[in-house]
């Protein structure tokens, strides 16, 4: 038998394949990302289908089928915060549920009455239709029975190619950006006034994309569609009637922005909704993309308005959370700049962050914001989330679900800042909810109990 | 949120909305009840750490599952090498004393070849590795149920034997996919009988542990492989849940057919009956008779059931989840007033209407009986007859809300209230404590659904 594990945090190591995943500003070592993530690491990612699926999920109008073995559909069936004004369709988990038989012999014919009965009862607006492992394993033709469907509904039906193996959650997100782009020009622009805008990227997490539509509607600027957050079909089909992108999850819409910059001359802004200065900054490059006096005036006015109203509110939060050490570790790059600079903002630094699946150019820009010291991790894992949580003497860990009981095992506060949450954290208000947040759990009475030795 | 009407009952080609989960879950979830185990999942990343995240969801507690992430070559030409590296990894990484290895649909389709990749992993370790038990879960031949209750087995064949000495004093419990709360109790009922009871597999700390103080690699607790060894010297084997006890090919059975471990098939003791019968069975096994205070906990709830049955006189439910939960609950319900009036599971059970005829007390001409079924067609049933409770996971809250009418969370999932982990439902005490929740959610709907809001009921 082996040695029994040492219980000390000091003892975890690296793996081998993992070591220039981890980087630490100050020290001088070369930086790996963008990577498949190894093996029996236990990766925080999930696979290509969950990318393609997460970035569809909130198109409400449309009928989301997962075309596979049963578990692949039902682990995310309503589990995401994505809001709909209308239609709740999406918040159902439709899947052919392939059975021994179906994997052996073919699931053709099954996702085709599948189709057939889902179409005739939900009456969607268009179908999404999502290849899983199996899928990609047995050949089904899945590309010929949605055209098949889409001739005999009349109802488009459009494949993901999204089998899990393909790779990891990016995989998927290009996936869905190719099945979303089917859509797009199919519809009318007719109307769309010339200063109008997509939101990409933004998915309406507890309605935060009416918040920040609220703003341009406030500016003069139309938000001609949000994608896919409050999702429509018809929006996506016109949304090449807009004047600019706003690309807010860069790693999910940065292909669905490039074809429509490739094919519609469409040009596009990376922008952050997260954090006071990052709001600004996006409410600002719009308007000045735009080069309209008037829409600058009214976008001062509200940013002037805006940080007013939460400016006392969020020094009150800054005196109490002033020189808490935070760890990070989300999704996408674009939510960690803007988090190391809202945490700043409350007075709070940055000790460790990380991404699932941020690129070279992403975490040059994070390892330029960060303090010197700051632990930096690609595609991170428990262990390795846990020593540094320890090591650093980490107040507060920002994070999703899977990383919620690596800090509360430790006696660490923590934030869902993650697709699941229920609390708009996003935009000039959501920044005092996320201050709240924060101080609602790292100002708790409870962790007088929590026995952590390096405190 | 309008749930899917699931126009009717009958076969659809789609599942809407499923009432079950999938194998490796349940698998995943049993090598979390063996000491110092690490579940690793051949296959696609995605199934861990989608797997990870459901029961995180559930227990609130760290939920570690490895995987060979498989890329597109892997599915192509085989994982072998990822198995082998991955493996490499968590041994580094978690020290564990055992591998829990499940095959995912794609592994299995692909059909690697288990036996000869494990036997290369011993010789790469020269037979000195962290032992590895393997089960086979494709998603698409089973449900979560099926994918538990192979892993239970595969593990006893991994490593029970019977080298040591006949125990009198040991027993077996396999319990099937109870809370922690319940893990714990049984083993406490069994010490009430003198037993020392092995439970398999026993996730009752793993998954409801202590705040830590360090961190740990590995959840601590669990059975460990010794204690598993031990099984087949011990004095019997109880064996929960209704389905298995129809069948001939469950863990208990392997230990009495190869070690001649008396086996006891009996359903979940829910309610005073199945209670009865799990009590009965243990003081057969030990000789003794029933202990004073396990006596008077049954006194104590048959005078609840006196005291409370007017509130529950007439009303109907629809119970719903894993087949052996469902079955257990509509015992309890009809032997006190409650009418099952569907009984639905998303698993496939051939003889449901049988296992569940046998147990429901006062006929079954009014209960529906579905297995395979889903939630947009038990919404359909609820809407069409309006039970006054809905009974099960936390799934079923789109057509509570629709219908106005009370959903009572047990089972797995429930990912909208707090302390699953600690609902106890066996046994006397256990039948106590969802005694009086039944009760007082009726007393709730009848405060709810009166305009006065009557303050003394």
């Amino acid at each position: 038998m082996l040695q029994p594990p040492p219980a000390n945090h000091e003892s975890i190591q690296i793996l081998t394949d993992r070591k220039d995943q981890v980087w630490q500003k100050g020290k001088d070592s070369t930086f790996r990302c963008d990577q498949k993530s190894v093996a029996g690491s236990v990766t925080q990612r999930a696979c290509a289908f969950c990318g393609s699926r997460v970035v569809l999920y909130p198109i409400a109008d449309a009928l989301h089928i997962v075309h596979g073995p049963i578990g692949c559909a039902v682990y995310n069936w309503d589990i995401r915060g994505a809001l709909s004004s209308g239609p709740q369709l999406h918040r159902n988990s439709f899947s052919t549920d392939l059975a021994e038989r179906e994997v052996v012999f073919g699931g053709e014919k099954k996702l085709k009455l599948a189709l057939l009965e889902l179409i005739q009862e939900h009456q969607p607006k268009a179908a999404f239709v999502y290849s899983t492992c199996i899928v990609g394993l047995i050949g089904d033709d899945v590309g010929s029975i949605c055209r098949d469907v889409t001739r005999i509904t009349g109802i488009s039906c459009i494949p993901v190619d999204s089998p899990g193996f393909k790779g990891t959650k990016k995989t998927g997100y290009q996936a869905a950006c190719e099945a979303a782009f089917t859509l797009v020009g199919t519809g009318s622009t007719v109307g769309i006034p010339m200063h109008s805008i997509n939101l990409m990227g933004e998915f309406n997490i507890a309605g935060e994309a009416w918040l920040i539509k609220s703003y341009f509607e406030r500016m003069g600027i139309d938000v001609v569609a949000t994608i896919t957050g409050d999702g429509r079909v018809d929006d996506l089909r016109r949304c090449h009637g807009a004047s600019l992108n706003l690309v807010q999850c860069s790693g999910s819409m940065t292909h669905l922005a490039r074809l429509l910059e490739e094919n519609y001359a469409i040009p596009q802004k990376r922008v952050s909704f997260f954090g006071l200065e990052d709001t600004a900054k996006a409410l600002y490059d719009t308007a000045e993309f735009f080069g309209d006096a008037e829409i600058m005036r009214k976008t001062e006015l509200l940013i002037a308005e805006e940080l007013a109203a939460v400016s006392p509110v969020l020094r009150t939060y800054r005196k109490r959370l002033k020189g808490k050490k935070v760890a990070l570790y989300v999704g996408g790059a674009f939510k960690a700049f803007s988090l190391v600079l809202a945490l700043r903002a409350l007075g709070m630094q940055t000790v460790l962050a990380g991404t699932q699946t941020g690129n070279a150019e992403d975490y040059a820009q994070l390892q330029e914001i960060c303090d010197p010291g700051t632990v930096i991790v690609d595609d991170s894992n428990p262990l390795e989330l846990a020593k540094f949580v320890l090591e650093k003497e980490v107040d507060l860990f920002i994070g999703g679900v899977k990383e919620r009981p690596i800090a509360y095992k430790l006696g660490v506060a923590f934030c869902d800042h993650n697709h699941e949450r229920k609390i708009p954290l996003a935009g000039f208000a959501g920044m005092v909810n996320f201050a709240e947040e924060v101080a609602q759990s790292v100002l708790s009475p409870v962790w007088q109990f929590c026995r952590r030795k390096s405190l | 949120m309008k749930p899917a009407t699931g126009e009717t009952s009958q076969k659809k080609s789609a599942t809407q909305n499923a009432c079950k989960l999938c194998s490796p879950l349940g698998a995943a979830m049993v090598f979390k009840g063996i000491q110092n185990c690490l579940p690793f999942l051949h296959g696609s990343q995605g199934c861990a750490t989608y797997i990870r995240r459901y029961l995180i969801s559930h227990f609130r507690e760290p939920v570690d599952i490895a995987s060979s992430s498989f890329s597109e070559e892997d599915a192509i030409f085989g994982g072998a090498r990822n198995f082998a590296d991955g493996l490499a990894n968590v041994i580094a990484q978690y020290h564990p004393d055992v591998i829990g290895v499940a095959t995912t649909c794609l592994s299995e389709t692909i059909g690697e070849n288990m036996i000869g990749m494990i036997r290369s992993y011993q010789e790469q370790y020269d037979g000195n590795g962290p032992p590895l038990v393997h089960v086979s879960t494709p998603a698409y031949t089973g449900t979560h149920t099926d994918g538990f209750h192979a892993a239970v087995k595969a593990v006893l064949q991994a490593f029970a034997h019977n080298k040591g000495p006949q125990s009198a004093h040991r027993i077996n419990v396999l319990p099937g996919m109870v809370s922690c709360a319940d893990l714990r109790h049984v083993k406490a009922l069994c010490s009430l009988y003198g037993f020392n009871a092995t439970l398999v597999p026993d996730y009752s700390d793993t998954l409801e542990g202590e705040s830590w103080q360090e961190y740990h690699r590995i959840s601590p607790g669990g059975t460990s492989i010794a204690e598993i060894g031990n099984c087949g010297t011990a004095a019997a084997s109880i064996e929960l849940g209704h389905c298995l006890a129809e069948r001939n090919d469950t863990a208990a059975a392997w230990l009495q057919d190869t070690f001649a471990v008396p086996r006891h098939a009996l359903g979940l003791p829910i309610g005073i009956r199945l209670s009865d019968q799990f009590f009965t069975t243990l003081a057969s096994i030990s000789g003794k008779s029933m202990p004073p205070s396990l006596r008077a906990e049954r006194g104590r709830l048959i005078d609840a059931y006196v005291d409370a049955h007017k509130y529950l006189s007439g009303k109907t439910a629809m119970v719903f989840g894993d087949p052996d939960l469902v079955v257990g609950m509509a015992a309890f319900l009809s032997e006190v007033g409650v009418r099952p009036i569907i009984c639905g599971t998303g698993a496939k059970v051939k003889n449901w209407q049988a296992l569940l005829g046998a147990e429901i007390e006062g006929g079954i001409g009014d209960i529906e009986m579905v297995a395979g079924t889903n939630h947009a067609q038990l919404s359909a049933r609820a809407r069409e007859r309006r039970p006054d409770l809905l009974i099960g996971s936390s799934k079923a809250l789109p057509i509570s809300r629709e219908l106005g009418v009370p959903l009572m969370r047990i089972g797995f999932p429930i990912h909208d209230r707090f302390g699953a982990q600690r609902q106890l439902m066996l046994g006397y005490a256990g039948t106590q404590s969802l005694f009086d929740q039944l009760v007082n959610l009726c007393m709730t709907s009848k405060q709810d659904a009166s305009e006065i809001g009557y303050s003394y009921l």
